[in-house]
């Protein structure tokens, strides 16, 4: 049996290291649930029935949802507050700065993508707040399920109801370009930080993060434009 | 082979000291050749300044062949140039054409405090080479080179590790000012080794910890610290240094 203690525990959040480890962790986290939620979002593209019929299994789970749910916020906390933390320690380490800084080229990563992840993640730190304040607590209407016997969520309404207005269909969109560049960067720099990485991965790794962010950016940026165009 | 000399406009950080305001002087030099290294031309640029009455510009250098790693200066925005796996003492006034503007900068990081114009103080490096990167032996003479047998991948995976020649290139070129390539070539050069092997989770702990002592900042491993390195040092070291972290923490020190 190895014995980790809380003091160790404590000093791996705290060294350099193990910072990262956790943003990396964190972060593959989130997007593990991101690939879930866009599967989810597929029942928006079936119909009305589809959706409601998903989200009512989902809260017929009860207990489960709630700590998937704290386990989320807890882990969207610890990926910002670490994210924030390495983006103020940047800043104390090199008080001045150059006055020109041009990259060295390939193989190096840096790129718009990994130079705004600081802003790109703010951004969806408050994107994150307004998008389960408009729907996980939005209105509330009931509607019937085809041969239901007791009334469930209209989940599906309360959304076409948002998308309904240009502004918010843009607002979204736009975050969701903003969620392309975190994941160009993030997907990447996830292994690299857990140290799953090696000069023969690296490579394929980053080309699939390319991949990864196109795919999962374009899927949640559709559905907006999607609901606005049909209703 | 053109010997025609080239007119360069040089714009150098000047600091007298320590805690002195700095700022860009310009100087036109008219008879840069293009044989001449780097050095060289700042040379002729001392030469010229001591004459005139001026103080010369301060910049380290001591082997000027690649090895020591004294020379970094950061050179148009890029640590040691535009040439990658050159020191700044290997670049060669060739890469440039008559007329051109070069800006000179010393490395800038809080845990590189500047001594003077473009010399900064990189004895953190040291500090954190104190914290560990080292093997504990009995010094007797010299065993035989076969007496500890290594598999030639291996062996040759140490020594990548082992041509880093501490520039500080990696910090300079950080956007975090992080010295993460630097401790990571220390510790996986040693962590692949037999030799290394005894001190290896005390060795990785105390050098991470050092790092973030000295004021360097967090990894966002943007890899450009990988591409200026004179010596190739790859990233993948820091994905290492990072497994062997968790290990050290995990299995206890
Ligand atoms: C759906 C939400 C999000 C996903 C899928 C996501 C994903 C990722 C991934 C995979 C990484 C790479 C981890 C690493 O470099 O080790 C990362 C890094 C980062 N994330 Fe997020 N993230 C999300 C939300 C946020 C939020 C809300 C913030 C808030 C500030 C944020 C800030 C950052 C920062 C600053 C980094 C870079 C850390 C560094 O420079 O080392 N992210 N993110
Ligand atoms: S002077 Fe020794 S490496 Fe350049």
């Amino acid at each position: 049996m190895s014995q980790v203690s809380e003091s160790k525990i404590l000093k791996f959040y705290r060294s350099q290291t193990g910072r990262k480890f956790i943003t990396g962790v964190t972060g593959i986290g989130l997007m593990g649930f991101l690939v879930v939620h866009l599967a989810g979002n597929l029942g928006f593209f079936i119909g009305g029935d589809a959706v409601n019929a998903y989200t009512a299994k989902l809260h017929s789970l009860g207990p489960l949802v709630l700590i998937v749910e704290i386990g989320l916020i807890a882990i969207v906390l610890f990926h910002a507050i670490l994210g924030i933390s390495i983006a103020q320690e940047k800043k104390r380490a090199r008080p001045e700065g150059y006055a020109l800084h041009v990259s060295g080229g390939a193989p190096s990563r840096m790129s718009p993508a990994s130079k705004s992840m600081i802003w790109t993640g703010i951004v969806l730190l408050l994107f994150i707040v307004l998008h389960v304040w408009q729907f996980r607590f939005g209105p509330h209407y009931d509607t019937m399920l085809p041969g239901g016997v007791e009334p469930v969520r209209d989940m599906y309404k309360v959304v076409v109801d948002v998308f309904a207005d240009p502004v918010w269909v843009a607002i979204y969109m736009g975050v969701m370009v903003l969620l392309g560049f975190h994941l160009r960067h993030g997907f990447w720099s996830a292994f690299q930080s857990i140290g799953a990485m090696s000069s023969r991965l690296s490579n394929t790794m980053y080309a699939a993060a390319l991949v990864f962010a196109v795919l999962i950016a374009l899927g949640f940026f559709v559905l907006p434009l999607y609901l606005h165009m049909v209703h | 082979m053109s010997h025609d000399n080239m007119t360069i406009h040089l714009r150098v950080w000047r600091q007298s000291g320590p805690n002195a305001k700095g700022n860009f002087e310009q100087y036109t030099l008219d008879t840069v050749n293009p044989h001449m290294s780097f050095l060289e031309m700042l040379d002729v640029l001392n030469e010229r300044l001591t004459k005139e009455g001026q103080v010369p510009v301060e910049f380290d250098h001591d082997c000027r062949e690649g090895i020591c790693g004294s020379c970094g200066v950061v050179i148009n925005g890029t640590a040691h140039g535009p040439q990658q796996r050159t020191a700044s003492c290997q670049l060669h006034m060739r890469h440039y054409k008559d007329g051109d503007a070069i800006t000179i900068e010393p490395w800038r990081a809080k845990a590189f405090p500047i001594v003077r114009d473009l010399v900064v103080d990189r004895t953190a490096f040291d500090r954190i080479q104190e914290a560990g990167g080292y093997v504990s032996v009995k010094t007797g003479s010299a065993p035989d080179a076969h007496a500890v047998p290594i598999g030639k991948e291996v062996a040759d995976e140490a020594f990548d590790y082992a041509a880093c020649i501490g520039c500080g290139a990696c910090v300079a070129a950080c956007p975090n000012a992080s010295a993460s390539l630097f401790t990571a070539a220390k510790i996986s050069q040693l962590a692949l080794l037999p030799q290394g092997q005894p001190e290896r989770k005390r060795r990785v702990v105390a050098m991470v910890d050092q790092m973030k002592v000295e004021g360097f900042g967090d990894c966002s491993n943007h890899g450009e610290c990988e591409a200026v390195c004179p010596k190739g040092i790859s990233i993948a070291g820091i994905a290492k240094m990072r497994r062997e972290y968790f290990k050290a923490i995990l299995t206890g020190k």
